[in-house]
């Protein structure tokens, strides 16, 4: 019995070839499915929501997979106030994801400390983990966090993630020896 | 009046250390001479007087006088809504009075509260932690004598604290038809002080 397969491209189902270097299909990859870690701590863990929801809508982003679980997700979005008694654990949630991993401050408590001038807030989360993105506002609009969310995209398009990868493996390749 | 006849009751029963009760705007309060009293009058306004509810504990700091602390129990009646406010000072070298938890259970978080944020203890409190801020914290953040900027502390893997930049605050808007930034300034300069200095050249001085 004989079969005939066809082995090989077929331009006539699969279109015309593009051509690309690994680097920039990766990242192209990565960008437009960057899955948030939604660290809401106060309001702005509110606005967060609507941003997911159906009149904003994240998924147009290829962000609507909110990760309760850092193991899974790429991008922590710290929405809110950021108290000392917390802070240990929103370091802690951004040590346990995996790299490469993106940070945006939203809103003004979690840049900068907002209006809590006070004994109890941490002056901005950049003290304890680093920020790509941060979100003016109080709390900011849905708006806002879809820009943060295209300037995270846009840089993450720009990063050579294969040479990262290459680096954290040797990274992780010397600790164990 | 119906507030006053429940005080009543109870000073006849305690006699002298309750106080005579002062009214301001419809409401009573009572003080109480002997902070150690605290759960028999408690005891005797919940099962006799019908205080069913125990609205909230608060304590004030008297800083810089005697007895430092003023602690604050609001009472509630359910059946007729009386409302009763019993008042009574415990000095700084003791700050601690026995715990109300065996007459409203409540009382419990309330007590937390106030230890966490005054350090005054209850004897007899039978989970006496911190509620809000975290164990190994040395201070005790809402007494007079704490900035309102705090003061650096590290509990290993657990929280540490900074000193905030207050630049000149807290901020608290001025009423004016001035424009936002006469009516919200981002600095403000202490009475007294020369305008134009930061807070650490006013500290250099």
């Amino acid at each position: 019995m004989q079969t005939q397969s066809e082995i090989g491209y077929n331009s006539k189902i699969e279109g015309d070839v593009v051509i690309t270097r690994i680097d920039a299909a990766l990242a192209w990859f990565q960008k437009n499915s960057v899955w948030p870690m939604p660290m809401g701590l106060a309001c702005c863990g509110i606005e967060l929501m609507a941003v997911g929801a159906s009149r904003f809508d994240i998924s147009r982003f290829g962000s609507e997979v909110m990760r309760f679980s850092p193991r899974q997700s790429d991008c922590m979005i710290v929405a809110g106030t950021v108290t000392y008694k917390m802070a240990g654990f929103v370091k802690r949630i951004y040590d346990q994801m995996p790299s490469p991993k993106w940070v945006i401050a939203m809103g003004a408590c979690a840049s900068t400390g907002g209006m809590y001038r006070s004994y109890a807030v941490l002056q901005g989360v950049d003290n304890i983990i680093p920020v790509d993105v941060y979100i003016s506002g109080c709390p900011p609009r849905p708006e806002a966090v879809l820009d943060a969310l295209i300037k995270i995209q846009n840089q993450i398009g720009k990063e050579p993630i294969l040479s990262k990868i290459n680096v954290v493996a040797q990274f992780a390749g010397s600790s164990k020896s | 009046m119906l507030n006053l006849d429940l005080v009543n009751q109870l000073k006849a029963k305690f006699g002298d250390i309750i106080s005579e009760p002062t009214e301001f705007r419809g409401e009573i309060t009572v003080k109480l001479a002997d902070a150690e009293k605290i759960v028999e009058v408690c005891e005797c306004a919940k099962t006799k007087l019908g205080f069913d509810y125990l609205v909230d504990i608060s304590s004030i700091d008297n800083y810089g006088e005697d007895p430092r602390w003023t602690m604050v129990y609001h009472l509630r009646n359910f059946t007729n809504g009386a409302e009763l406010r019993i008042k009574t000072n415990v000095s700084e070298e003791k700050s601690e009075l026995p715990t109300v938890l065996s007459v409203w259970a409540t009382s419990n978080w309330h007590e937390r509260e106030i230890y966490d944020m005054m350090g005054i203890r209850f004897s007899g409190h039978p989970d006496l932690r911190r509620i809000l801020m975290w164990e190994g914290y040395p201070y005790f953040p809402l007494r007079k004598d704490f900035p309102l900027a705090g003061k650096p502390t590290n509990v290993p893997d657990v929280a540490f604290t900074r000193v905030t930049p207050m630049e000149g605050g807290p901020f608290v808007t001025l009423p004016s038809s001035n424009d936002a930034i006469t009516r919200e300034p981002r600095v403000r300069v202490p009475e007294g002080a020369e305008p134009g200095l930061s807070d650490k050249q006013l500290a250099k001085k």
